[in-house]
């Protein structure tokens, strides 16, 4: 449901059911509402069944790459007799994105669940929930999940009655956008600092701690339950679009738009419905000028260039971005783009690790380069001085936080070149003589 | 102070003897119920050096800050080197590596909180904190306003948090109310 907001009615609710109800979050709770049923049942079946299920049902992950769950899975092998781990992704920082705060805020259980059902299937007795150290109330909500879910018998030796020995923990992050890329993630958990690591090895050969691990976002383990309980076939039919597409997703919707929230919708919604109809479109007498669909890391579109996007892994490249994590960034007319391309570097900026130089030289001087345009300072070779930094941040670092900086301003600068050129010859910013005329 | 001969102390006296910040006798955190509660931590990883993030907040919690000379006794603990233990004590922004205010405020000002005024709230927090610029204590010292990227709140614009506490959808003009509930 579109929390704050009330459910819409073309909304499909299967995540966010139980947002904004608090008796969901305790465990007797969340057992009234049939929560670890899905755990039971998995308990019961061979772990190489459940992997089995969860490839059938089609279930992509659902922290930006879109990679098949169970084709994850499927890469730890079980009785190679080294330990296996399993983390979970809630270091949720991708600007416009915060569905996995409000599935740990409300349904922390449903995360615990599909936490021990992927620990079973992978033949990992350790679970770490990474969740970034600003997340105060979700660590507060997980703490006390993972607790009540010991005190019952649930977790730890014996899980749920069972032979297999399932512990979850929780590891608190520090404030480093950086450590969702899930090498880096690993290194913040071994006590290191969050630098990304050379692949391979990949993970499931050598990840925590020098063992197979796998990794999984929240969302994609809170829907994990969901496919035990109701079967592959089920998930796999909910879908509007493209077959390689199937689930519910949730969508972070914000910035100038009238009705922000998460929203939860089968993938292949139409987008342009999804702004309007769900969202309400932009506030009142503005338009919507910029869409950035995924979170700040994929291409900046028009709003003509969403109007026909079909909500799913598929629909948005081919409309020239991406899904990503589902942040649904909504920029009005009345934003001067030069500044929000140059506020978004900023981020990148402020988040590289620095351990390549692309990325941590470009990142900072395309900061420099388009703040000194919007200050009304830029000279006309700006525009193909950061096209070739952009260049050279692009597909040549160890992760993709470089890439992720020089999409904006790429996509930026092609579809907003009038901006940048009244900046330059202007020699001001033409939104700030606007807003000071006003 | 005078400069112990060396070889004769561990890291952690060391630390505490020439840290200019802190008395001559630093008094170490990680004894009785603490250092109960660090080995409780380590039992959930399988290497001590895992235990460092969780042992940094515990510094924090306990001091508001870490010191030159916790990260040496967080060193010893987990034996590391202390400048390993600062090498990722300055890689996480979390961590203050200098006291702050009473009340440490971060405003969000990231791109979709920018787009829906983020930057007047912080100037809001600056003029009323009486802090005056990002990162600085007010001179009664019960504020330090920092900006912060992206709270992961963005469909509440502009979630800011004092201390642990996250306030959502605040505007400029709610600054002065809110500052007043943080005394």
């Amino acid at each position: 449901m579109g929390y704050p907001h009330p459910p819409h009615p073309r909304e499909t609710v299967l995540l966010s059911q139980y947002f904004g109800d608090p008796e969901a979050r305790s465990l007797a709770g969340w057992r009234q509402r049939g929560g670890y049923r899905a755990l039971e049942q998995a308990l019961a079946m061979e772990p190489t069944a459940v992997t089995t299920i969860v490839k059938d049902s089609g279930l992509r992950g659902r922290g930006g790459a879109g990679f098949p769950t169970g084709t994850k899975w499927s890469f730890m092998k079980p009785g190679d007799g080294k330990a296996h781990y399993l983390c979970c992704n809630a270091d949720e920082s991708e600007p416009g994105t915060f569905k996995d705060r409000e599935i740990m805020r409300w349904t922390p259980h449903a995360l615990v669940e599909g936490c021990a059902i992927a620990a079973y299937a992978i033949g990992a007795e350790t679970v770490y929930i990474y969740i970034r150290g600003e997340f105060t109330e979700p660590l507060q909500r997980m703490t006390e999940a993972v607790r009540e879910a010991y005190a019952a018998g649930l977790l730890g030796p014996g899980a749920m009655g069972g032979k297999a020995r399932i512990d979850v923990r929780i590891h608190k992050g520090a404030g480093a956008y950086i450590c969702g890329e899930e090498t880096a993630l690993m290194n913040s958990i071994e006590g290191r600092r969050g630098n990304p690591r050379i692949k391979p090895p990949f993970p499931a050969t050598a990840g925590l701690f020098g063992m197979p691990t796998t990794i999984n976002n929240v969302e994609t383990l809170a829907a994990v339950p969901h496919i035990i309980t109701q079967g592959a076939a089920w998930y796999k039919a909910m879908c509007l679009s493209s077959p390689k597409s199937p689930g519910t997703k949730l969508f972070s919707v914000c910035g100038n738009v009238r009705r922000p929230g998460n929203y939860e919708v089968v993938l292949g919604f139409p987008f342009e419905e999804f702004l309007y109809d769900l969202c309400g479109g932009p506030p009142a007498g503005r338009k919507f000028k910029a869409i950035i669909p995924g979170g700040a890391s994929v291409p900046i579109q028009t709003m003509d260039e969403v109007r026909a996007t079909k909500m799913d892994y598929e629909g948005f490249v081919a409309g020239g971005s991406m899904l990503g994590s589902g942040g649904v960034i909504c920029i009005d007319d009345a934003q001067c783009m030069v500044k929000q391309i140059g506020r978004l570097a900023r981020f990148f900026a402020h988040e590289s690790c620095a351990q390549c130089t692309q990325c941590r030289e470009g990142t900072s001087w395309t900061t420099k380069i388009v703040e000194r345009i919007e200050a009304g300072q830029g000279t006309p070779d700006d525009l193909d001085t950061l096209l070739e930094i952009a260049d050279n941040m692009t597909g040549k670092t160890i992760c993709v936080l470089s890439d992720s900086c020089a999409v904006p301003v790429v996509s930026g600068i092609q579809k907003f070149r009038d901006e940048f050129d009244a900046h330059i010859q202007g020699h001001r910013c033409p939104f700030r003589v606007a807003a000071a005329a006003a | 102070m005078s400069v112990p001969p060396p070889g004769s102390l561990t890291q952690l006296e060391r630390a505490a003897a020439f840290d200019p910040a802190l008395p001559d006798a630093y008094e170490p955190l990680f004894v009785g119920e603490r250092r109960v509660a660090l080995d409780e931590v380590l039992t959930r990883y399988p290497t001590r050096m895992a235990a460092l993030l969780p042992a940094l907040w515990m510094v924090q919690e306990a001091r508001g800050w870490v010191s030159e000379a916790a990260m040496a006794e967080v060193a010893e603990v987990l034996h590391v080197t202390p400048a390993y233990v600062k090498g990722v004590v300055t890689f996480y922004t979390m961590y203050h590596q200098r006291p702050v205010g009473r009340h440490f405020v971060q405003v969000c000002t990231t791109s979709p909180c920018n787009v829906c005024g983020a930057e007047d709230v912080v100037r809001a927090f600056l003029t009323h904190t009486g802090s005056g610029e990002i990162g600085a204590t007010s001179p009664d010292g019960r504020f330090t306003v920092i900006e912060v990227e992206c709270l992961g709140a963005c469909g509440f614009a502009t979630p800011i948090m004092i201390d642990e506490d996250v306030i959502e959808g605040v505007t400029a003009a709610q600054v002065p109310e809110i500052i007043a509930r943080y005394p």
